[in-house]
């Protein structure tokens, strides 16, 4: 059946999804030698690293190698994450999306507000993990700030991390719940009816196909393509 | 020491052996009216700990080393002040304070290290660093509020006093006590030390030291490095902090988030999977518009989900206009690069 059908829409680039992946395999190293450092019950991840000094050792280096490739990946995807009227729509309506009433849902864009958010979540802590991280540095930059910054900084740390792998725990569960989803980062494409029914917008954007923005009596949908 | 006499374990949930809880806490009693500077204590200590810090430079003060160091666990701190009031108000006073770990009964580094048992406390009060399980993180130093401990820039371990732990075990004095030459430092049971110095308070007090008194901050339980200081109101003309306690920062840090992070993790993936198994994947969608063929074969499958039939209707309806609307589309290769 699937030879009989035609070629997927392309979501993401080759390098798009390697620059996806380098962060995602350094989040997992971070996130779990972090957890670590930060509750014992945690304390046996930091052996993924070699061990709780090399833990240490290496945490840091990761940090820097995560955050050059995210700060990439989100150049590449900065623009489609603006908020749009249509996202605070989508938003009114979370309870559609979380149940799974997607047909009451109106036509988003490449994004919907959920992803956007994220994207901007992700942003954010990972500025504040990269700064708060350079002060707590302490084998490079352990002689430059005072004790009481360290305080501050390794709980801002701790905070964004925190809520960062809790972000990220979503990702992947929206990954796992929304079925055809993870195939646009493992191999580029979705199928033009996981494009039409998630992201109707997007879908008339790339293929110039208006037909579902016509047929939808929401004004509001309207007005927005 | 043995592992029985370690109450407090760093990075550790559960309790640490309790059967000598009720050993006598010691206290290491420093009374800086009766220091004369001669270094010997800091000589001591180089010597009893095998430390070697290197020669320094002058730099106007009689400080050497100038600061705390991984290899110099102890620093004569020299102040002059002027009193204002008193006594001895407009002379100079000169003061000699031997600065150094305070073994604080509630360790600020104790409660910051996340390296499980790196640093330990022993049921007689000593606080002290077991530096093979030290990942050098430095999160010691962060959560100390006297900034005693060092890292070692040669192997990145945390360093400070043991209150000579070995020594002690053995029912002998730290080396700093044994050597001083004019009985300012002392040792015995914390209990014992504070008569002392109550003793000495009162004699200072009649010699005109009106503030005289004894530093054992509250803040942090108690230490077991006291000081006899001639003016306990103003501990801060010898650098020492006023009321110190484990910053908020850092028991908000170590205290409340660890749990609450952690249940908020797990909740977050128990919610997870259990929408999956409740409300269900949102199934992926197959249209005939993927099907070369087109047709109502194409939905055969039904995209897996069982209940998409009766799902809505406003579906169906949306599928029918979609397959109308598509007799107009331009391509029907619509692959495209973004």
């Amino acid at each position: 059946m699937r030879a009989a059908t035609k070629p997927g829409i392309l979501r993401y680039t080759a390098g798009q999804r390697a620059n996806h992946w380098l962060t995602a395999i350094m989040f997992v190293l971070l996130a779990t030698s972090g957890l670590a450092f930060f509750h014992p019950a945690f304390f046996f991840f930091v052996h993924l690293l070699g061990g709780p000094q090399w833990a240490r050792i290496l945490h840091p280096f990761i940090g820097v190698v995560m955050f050059v490739s995210f700060f990439i990946l989100a150049v590449r995807l900065w623009s489609y994450n603006a908020m749009r009227p249509i996202d605070r729509q989508w938003m009114r309506q979370f309870d559609d999306v979380v149940m799974n009433r997607d047909d009451l849902l109106p036509p988003i864009g490449r994004y919907n507000a959920g992803q956007k958010i994220l994207f901007w979540v992700i942003v954010v802590t990972m500025i504040l993990l990269l700064l708060t991280g350079i002060v707590i540095w302490r084998s490079i930059f352990g002689v430059f700030f005072p004790v009481p910054v360290h305080r501050v900084a390794v709980l801002i740390h701790a905070i964004s991390a925190f809520v960062l792998i809790a972000g990220i725990f979503v990702h992947i569960y929206a990954a796992i719940w929304v079925k055809g989803s993870v195939r646009a980062m493992t191999r580029g494409t979705v199928t033009h009816a996981w494009a039409r029914h998630h992201h109707a917008g997007w879908y008339e954007e790339v293929t110039g196909d208006r037909s579902i923005s016509r047929e939808r009596s929401d004004p509001r949908s309207e007005s927005l393509l | 020491m043995s592992d029985q006499n370690i109450v407090a374990r760093s990075a550790t949930t559960t309790p640490s052996p309790q059967a000598r809880n009720h050993a006598i806490p010691v206290a290491k009693l420093i009374d800086v009216s009766k220091c004369i500077g001669c270094k010997a204590c800091q000589t001591a200590c180089s010597e009893w700990n095998d430390l070697e810090y290197e020669v320094g430079t002058n730099t106007g003060v009689y400080d050497n080393p100038h600061d705390l160091e991984a290899n110099a666990w102890t620093v004569m701190r020299f102040f002059e002040t002027e009193p204002k009031e008193g006594q001895f108000a407009g002379m100079l006073d000169w003061t000699i304070r031997k600065d150094g770990c305070m073994h604080c009964e509630d360790p600020g580094c104790l409660k910051a290290c996340p390296a499980p048992g790196a640093i330990v406390k022993y049921a007689n009060g000593i606080v002290d660093f077991n530096s093979d399980n030290c990942i050098g993180c430095g999160y010691c130093i962060t959560g100390c509020p006297f900034n005693v401990p060092r890292i070692s820039q040669k192997d990145k371990k945390a360093y400070k006093c043991t209150l000579c732990s070995d020594r002690v075990s053995v029912g002998l004095e730290p080396a700093c006590v044994k050597t001083c030459p004019t009985g300012a430092i002392i040792f015995g049971s914390k209990e014992d030390m504070k008569e002392h110095a109550a003793e000495r308070i009162a004699d200072l007090n009649e010699r005109g030291y009106a503030s005289a008194g004894l530093y054992d901050p509250a803040g942090v339980g108690g230490t077991h490095v006291m000081y006899v200081l001639k003016d306990a109101k103003n501990p801060q003309n010898v650098n020492l902090p006023v009321d110190p306690t484990i910053s908020p920062l850092v028991s908000f840090w170590k205290g409340i988030t660890k749990p609450l992070a952690g249940l908020a993790l797990g909740a977050i993936a128990l919610g997870g999977f259990l929408h999956y198994i409740t409300v269900g994947p949102k199934e992926e969608p197959v249209d005939d518009d993927d099907r070369r063929g087109g047709g109502d074969a194409g939905r055969a499958d039904g995209g897996g989900d069982p209940w998409e039939a009766d799902r809505n209707v406003v579906r169906e309806a949306r599928r029918d206009r979609l397959e109308d609307g598509r007799s107009n589309s331009p391509s029907n290769d619509t692959r495209r690069d973004l």
